[in-house]
This record gives structure tokens, C-alpha cells and sequence, in this order.
């Protein structure tokens, strides 16, 4: 299931060149320019001390030391994580880092998933692919999320990388079946290929047969995403002739039929499955209906389980052998009644993960309270995206979850009305919460029984919750509940904000208050141009702040920019062409060691 | 000269950007614009394609009271969990439906996407493209140039393919070995991209084979019989 962008390491992960202090090691001194042999000696000592060293925060530590532990560092360290693809070149990734085999790189801010921001922005992987191609042919893994991959990118990676062992596209968009053709065929080594979430045009390319015909070493195939149909009988051979494959995440081309056999052919293997459409197609049956719970119970070694797309509820119950295992259960795309889930759930007491959709209601949220003591991680999507549906899910729900599930961690929350005395509850009945996402539908919506705003709820999360690093408000909120924030939420790094507050204090009080804030995103917020001053000390630290719709004015933003050299200020501008607008339409700024960037469409000025 | 265009009978607006009735319905765009943020995208001087059928439906559903205007991006549930959602959605017809869309139509009408496959002669690989995407066949020569970079299209000038309008730099052109694109329309007939007017070519406009432009010199005449009338 996607992840979300979770990571734990201080900011700044390249920076430029540190002092050398003379101050300490004696040896470093001389480290600059000389081969002298203690140096020599010493650099070899270091590179085999410093290749066990794996997380990034210990790896920025470390080089943080002297220049040679600087240098030897950038030699040893072989996974890199660029968490905005635009706070450095390509070349200065290279230049620094020489035997990197892994690359974590992230684009777009996460609000233009909402159309928030109009296409062709930009995070283009095109120049880090071809940089990349020249300076580390022993490339073996590119993990994407939100960037702007063409074919041409896909048909050089695969081209330009012998060894290539893992691609994974998350939210990504511009490339179609036949970029994913040319990674298939030319990519022998290839383990993992997985698509999540991400736009892939159909192309009308038969993708899957342009697998080699040998015996293949993939472990991960995930392509849910994909709005195409694809050659079963090729899917088939494909499984058949893959031994180490585990994980299968097909489309909502594949039948319930075409999954059963796929799981007669290889399912004791796999241990995590995307089911597909699971519904059938116009077909007689020729000896009564199929047996599809069969299919399930050679499943022995799934935990993880979704798909669901276009689910026929009749043939659900085929599932339940392998309920007991499920350590994750994906549900969100599936319109499911309390009465189809019940029996289901009932049988899950492993769950760790659960998504659904609000069709479960309160009622099967309850049912997820009773039996669901490990879990850690709840989504509840909505079925109606509306401000004005019907909310199937409410305070009860949400209630019945924190008194049930009491190791839960991470909590995503769609609904239309919601209690500051659940929040309070859930506050105090679950302390290991470290996401807290509360979408109330309605904007400015407050407590549905008392009237009053949610602030009370949303402090007490921050005030209780004191593992808490991801927050995402909504409802009725006043400065008061931003107050909270900062004199609560220390922990904080990432912070998302619609339809809230009353004036720049709050935003004042989030930017003097929380130290470890690296991601700011607000929309349609009366936050101003104090607000905004009030945080220059904090900018550097930052990985970004998005505002937008607030009450920016273009002149303070220059300032900004004026002020802050290695901040790269970007405002975008709307349809509009009226030029007379009191306020910026869209903020979105962000550190950067190598300027502003030069891909910059039309519709995006940098100051 | 001559409007053509105007005096051509046709179903729907001409899409050409002529006529008073133009101005009035692009007030009344604005003013949607306003009530709905539905970002619309129209400027005062070219009507792309957004056809009259297809505003006075939005006015209809627009206008139904109970429905709170909807604000774009919210509720923040991207754009391929709702397209899914809506995909089983048992009854469709509300005013939301069709104002937030995928994220590479950001900001397109409340009209279906115009998906045409895109082959290029010698390229292995097709692609397709929207083309409610763009507004000018300069746009889409940028978009194409892009695509297929490793080939070049023919140059076509300040005015993008307008050019096939003249005469004798369409036979240059033709005469060249640049590629020049060509579309299939509805009636099954291969035309040169530039041909008519923007807004006509994407509602006609089926696929497009983009060759090498001494192949394309049997597409000539009915374009040089065109510059000829417009002249």
C-alpha cells in the first residue's frame, strides 16, 4: 500500500562543504590535498567502518565530523534521499556521492494531488536520469514519488543500467504502457516493478509479454493503477515462470476468474495480493459457480490483501480463509454495507492496516474496534467526496476505534461531523499515535453537539499524543487550537491546514512554537504577511511551506525572497489575468543549495 | 474579408471566435467562474471547447439550490480514488460531477478528455494525448516536438502551423524531409494538422500519424484548394 512520506532524518541532507575544524583530529588537517600515508591508511579504516553505517541520520552525522569524514562518507554511502527533487542539481548529487546504487527523489508538493496547482509544474525526472546514466552505471534501485516520468526517461533508465533491480513509481504521471514495455524487456535483472497510484496512459501496448521469456527474477509486481487491459494468457506465463514472485497487485482488468487461476498457479508463494476487479464476467457456469474460496485457501501465506475494484459482494466471503492471516487489508475501493463487512472483519484479529471506505459506517468501525487489537494503522476514505453527502461515519466510529484498537499510530479520518470529546477520548486512549489526519468535510464545520469549535479536540491530540509528527486539521478553529500547537507540539514535522484559524497569530504561533516543523502545506487560511515575516528564522530548516489562497501580498513575498538568498520563492499564479490582485494565489517555497530552477513554466514566477 | 466560417451551416457554435454572441456567453462564463471556481480557463478572445450545448447544461445544474458551490481540491481525495468512485457510482447527474477531474485535466471544461493516439513513422512506440489539453496548434506542436524528441518536426515558423495557410510555404514544407503531422477525422479522411480552425479540429479529429513530409504531398491538394479560398 502507498506509503506516505514518513522520514525521520533532521533536515538538509546535502549540504555544502562543512569548515574543517583544526580542533579536532589531528590527522584531518592535512586531509585536503596530500596522499600522505597515515591519510591513506586512515581513509580506508573509515570507508570500512563507515559502509555499516546505513541510516541517513547517522550518515549526515558523520560527515558533518571533518572534511575526510565528509568525503569518505560521500564514497561509502550507496542509498540517497532527496526529499525535494529542486533543493539541489543533479550534478551536485553526483559530484558528491559516487557509489550510489539507490535513489529515493521526490517532486511535487503533496496539495498538487488536489489540483491545487496546474499541470506541467515541473519535477521532471529527465535531467536526474541522465545524469545519473553517465555517473552510476551500477544503478540498481529509483523509488519515485510525484515526479513527472516520461517513456524516454523509462527507455534510458532501462538502457543505461545493467543491474537494474527495483523501480517504484508513486504518484508519478507522464508515462504510459509503452515506457513500462521497455523497462520489462530491457531490465533482465529486474525484482520489483511496482506502480502505486500513479497516472499510466494506455498506449495500447501489450506490456506484459515484453517480459523475457526465461525464467524471470521478479519479486513485486504491482500494477493496480494501470487503466488498461493487459494479456492475461502473457500475465500467466509471466507468474508461472517467476518462482520468487510474493507480492501481485493486479488491475481492474483481471477477472475473478482470471484470479483464480492465477492463484491455482502460483499462490502459496505470494504473500501479498491485489485481487483485481473481483467480479466476474458474462460467463455460463458450466458445473455450478466456481469455487474462489479454493482459490483462497491455497493462499497460506498472504497478509497483506486489496484490490476489490469493481467487487460483486456475493463472492466476498471467498476471503475469509485467509482473514486470520491478514496483517493489512486494503478495502477503499470497495462499497461495502456493515452487513457484508461484519462477517468479514470478525475473523481478521491480526489486522495491523485497514482501509475502507465510509460505507462500513459507524457500525463496522465497531465491529473493527471489537476484534482489530493490534491495529496501527486505520484510512477511512469517503464514498461521496462532497462537502454535502450523506456521512455514513461520525464520533461514534471514531469513538469505538479508541477504545478498541489502543496501539494505533497512524489515523486518517473522513467524515461530516465529528466531537471535541472524541478527539479528547482518542487523545487519551491512544498514545502511540504519531499521525493524527482529520478531514471534516464540511468547511468551518464545528462540534455537532455543542457548537463550539474543534479546538478543544485538536489540542488535546497534540497535548496527549506526544509521539505526534504528522497533523492534518480541519472543522471550526480558532487561533486557540493553533496556540496549542505551539506550545504542544514538539515533535511535529509535518502540518497541513484548510479553511482554519483566525488571523496571523496562529500561524505565528506554529512557526515560533514548533521546532521540528519541515513541512508546512495551508489553503485558504486569513493567514498575512506578519505570518509570514514571523517565520524567517525558520525557512533554512524547512523542506517547504505551501500557502495558498491566504493573504499574501506580492511585496512581502519579494522580501522574502530578498532576504533569503538559498530560499527559492515560487508564487503561482491562477487563470486569472488580472493582474491587479491584492493577494498571492499560490506560495510555494523551499530551500535550495543550487538557486532557482531553470524548468520553470509560464505560470510560475520565481522572485 | 470574408467570414467563412460564419456562413457555413453547422450544429453548434462555429469554432471560430467571431460573433457577438460570443461576448454575451463569455460574460456569462465569468460569472461562473465566480459562483463555481469551476476555472474554466476562457479567455475573452477564443472559445476553444466548451460547446453552447455544454453551458446551458452546467447553467442547469449550477442553478439547483440545495447544492453547496464546490470548492476545488476539497475534500483532498485525489483525483484517481474519485474517478474510481464516481466509476461506481450507481446514479450520476449532480452538479459536481465532471468538475474535478484528473489531474492532467486540471482546468478543462466540464467535456469529456479528446484522447487520440499519436504515431510517429519510424518511432516504436505510440502515444496519446488529450487534446481538450491544449488551446492552439502551437501548443500542440510544442507538446508533439516534446513527445518525440528524438525526431525532429518540421519548423513551421512564427505561426506555428497556421503556415499551411500559405501557399507556397506549405510546399515547402511538403517538399522537405521533416516531418509533418496528419490527422484521420470523422470522416475517415487524412488531412494535414493546420488545416482548419482549432476548435474544429479537435472535435473532428480522430488520430494523428505524424510522416515524413514528401509521404504527406498526396494530402496537398485539399490543403493549397483551402489557402486558395481563404485568400
Amino acid at each position: 500500500m502507498p506509503e506516505d512520506d514518513e522520514d525521520q532524518s533532521p533536515p538538509s541532507d546535502l549540504r555544502s562543504q562543512p569548515p574543517c575544524s583544526p580542533n579536532k583530529s589531528r590527522n584531518c588537517i592535512s586531509s585536503s590535498s596530500s596522499q600522505t600515508f597515515p591519510d591513506h591508511v586512515l581513509e580506508n579504516v573509515l570507508e570500512n567502518v563507515l559502509q555499516f553505517l546505513d541510516s541517513r541520520c547517522d550518515r549526515n552525522a558523520a560527515s558533518l565530523v571533518c572534511k575526510l569524514w565528509w568525503k569518505v562518507e560521500g564514497l561509502t554511502r550507496s542509498e540517497v534521499f532527496i526529499g525535494n527533487c529542486y533543493a539541489l542539481s543533479p550534478a551536485r548529487l553526483t559530484q558528491r556521492f559516487k557509489r550510489v546504487r539507490s535513489l529515493l527523489l521526490k517532486g511535487k508538493p503533496r496539495f498538487a494531488d488536489f489540483n491545487l496547482m496546474p499541470p506541467d509544474w515541473g519535477a521532471n525526472f529527465a535531467p536526474w536520469v541522465s545524469t545519473m546514466a553517465k555517473a552510476y552505471p551500477w544503478l540498481e534501485k529509483v523509488d519515485l514519488k510525484r515526479m513527472f516520468v516520461t517513456d524516454d526517461d523509462l527507455a534510458l533508465l532501462a538502457e543505461s543500467f545493467p543491474g537494474f533491480k527495483e523501480l517504484v513509481l508513486v504518484c508519478c504521471e507522464g508515462f504510459g504502457t509503452s515506457g513500462i514495455a521497455v523497462v520489462a524487456n530491457k531490465c533482465r535483472k529486474l525484482k520489483v516493478l511496482d506502480l502505486i497510484e500513479s497516472e499510466v496512459t494506455d498506449d495500447e501496448v501489450d506490456w506484459v509479454s515484453c517480459f523475457p521469456e526465461d525464467v524471470t527474477c521478479l519479486e513485486s509486481l504491482a500494477f493496480d493503477c494501470v487503466e488498461a487491459p493487459i494479456n492475461f494468457k502473457a500475465l500467466e506465463g509471466l507468474v508461472g515462470r517467476s518462482p520468487s514472485l510474493r507480492k501481485l497487485r493486479l488491475n481492474r482488468f483481471v477477472s475473478l476468474e482470471e484470479l483464480r487461476r492465477l492463484l491455482l498457479l502460483g499462490a502459496p508463494q505470494l504473500t501479498s495480493l491485489g485481487t483485481g476487479s473481483f467480479s466476474r464476467g458474462d460467463q455460463s457456469d458450466e458445473q455450478g459457480p466456481p469455487d474462489y474460496a479454493a482459490a483462497f485457501r491455497a493462499c497460506k501465506s498472504v497478509v497483506c490483501l486489496s484490490g476489490f475494484r469493481e467487487l460483486m459482494p456475493e463472492y466476498l466471503p471467498a476471503i475469509l480463509p485467509v482473514c486470520a492471516n491478514l496483517t493489512s487489508l486494503n478495502f477503499s475501493y470497495a462499497n461495502i454495507s456493515p452487513d457484508m463487512f461484519k462477517p468479514i472483519i470478525h475473523s481478521c484479529h491480526k489486522l495491523q492496516i485497514f482501509w475502507a471506505l465510509d460505507s462500513i459506517c459507524d457500525e463496522g468501525l465497531q465491529a473493527v474496534a471489537a476484534t482489530c487489537k493490534e491495529l496501527r494503522e486505520l484510512r477511512i476514505f469517503p464514498f461521496d467526496p462532497r462537502e454535502d453527502s450523506e456521512g455514513p461515519v461520525s464520533e461514534l466510529g471514531l469513538q469505538a476505534i479508541s477504545e478498541g484498537c489502543r496501539k494505533l499510530e497512524s489515523l486518517l479520518y473522513f467524515c461530516q461531523r465529528m466531537t471535541n470529546a472524541a478527539l479528547i477520548a482518542m487523545s487519551h486512549n491512544c498514545p502511540e499515535l504519531t499521525v493524527f489526519r482529520l478531514c471534516i468535510m464540511g468547511r468551518h464545520r464545528p462540534d455537532h453537539v455543542t457548537g463550539k469549535a474543534m479546538d478543544e479536540g485538536f489540542g488535546a491530540i497534540v497535548k496527549n499524543c506526544k509521539k505526534l509528527t504528522r497533523l492534518a486539521v480541519s472543522g471550526l478553529l480558532t487561533d486557540q487550537a493553533f496556540r496549542y500547537m505551539g506550545e504542544y507540539g514538539k515533535l511535529i514535522r509535518t502540518l497541513s491546514v484548510a479553511f482554519a484559524g483566525d488571523s496571523d497569530m496562529a500561524l505565528r504561533h506554529v512557526l515560533e512554537g514548533c521546532p521540528r516543523l519541515q513541512k508546512l502545506e495551508i489553503r485558504d487560511s486569513p493567514f498575512g504577511d506578519v505570518a509570514l515575516r514571523s517565520g524567517m528564522h525558520r525557512y533554512y530548516n524547512m523542506r517547504f511551506v505551501w500557502m495558498s489562497a491566504c493573504s499574501l501580498s506580492m511585496g512581502c513575498c519579494k522580501d522574502v525572497a530578498r532576504a533569503m538568498p538559498n530560499l527559492v520563492v515560487e508564487v503561482i499564479g491562477s487563470d486569472d489575468d488580472d493582474e491587479n490582485r491584492e493577494f498571492v494565489d499560490t506560495l510555494y517555497m523551499y530551500r535550495s543549495l543550487d538557486g532557482p530552477r531553470k524548468d520553470a513554466p509560464q505560470f510560475v514566477t520565481i522572485l | 474579408m470574408i467570414n467563412f466560417e460564419a456562413t457555413e451551416l453547422r450544429l453548434g457554435l462555429p469554432g471560430g471566435n467571431h460573433g457577438g454572441d460570443m461576448a454575451m456567453k463569455n460574460n456569462g462564463k465569468r460569472g461562473f467562474s465566480e459562483t463555481v471556481d469551476l476555472k474554466l480557463n476562457l479567455s475573452s478572445t477564443a472559445l476553444d471547447s466548451v460547446s453552447g450545448v455544454d453551458l446551458e447544461n452546467m447553467k442547469e445544474k449550477v442553478v439547483k439550490p440545495p447544492a453547496k458551490a464546490q470548492v476545488v481540491g476539497w475534500p483532498p481525495v485525489r483525483s484517481f480514488r474519485k474517478n474510481v468512485m464516481s466509476g461506481q457510482k450507481p446514479t450520476a447527474g449532480d452538479a459536481t460531477e465532471g468538475t474535478e477531474k484528473t489531474s492532467s485535466s486540471n482546468g478543462a471544461t466540464s467535456s469529456a478528455a479528446a484522447y487520440v493516439k499519436v504515431s510517429m513513422d519510424g518511432a516504436p512506440y505510440l502515444r496519446k494525448i488529450d487534446l481538450k489539453l491544449y488551446k492552439t496548434y502551437q501548443d500542440l506542436s510544442d507538446a508533439l516536438s516534446k513527445m518525440f524528441s528524438s525526431f525532429t518536426l518540421g519548423n513551421y515558423g512564427p505561426q506555428g502551423m497556421k503556415d499551411f495557410m500559405n501557399e507556397s510555404r506549405l510546399i515547402d514544407l511538403l517538399n522537405g524531409s521533416d516531418y509533418v503531422p496528419t490527422y484521420e477525422d470523422k470522416d475517415g479522411d487524412w488531412m494535414l494538422v493546420g488545416d482548419v480552425p482549432w476548435g474544429m479540429f479537435v472535435d473532428s479529429c480522430k488520430r494523428i500519424r505524424i510522416m515524413k513530409g514528401s509521404e504527406a504531398i498526396g494530402l496537398a491538394p485539399r490543403a493549397l484548394e483551402k489557402c486558395k479560398n481563404r485568400s
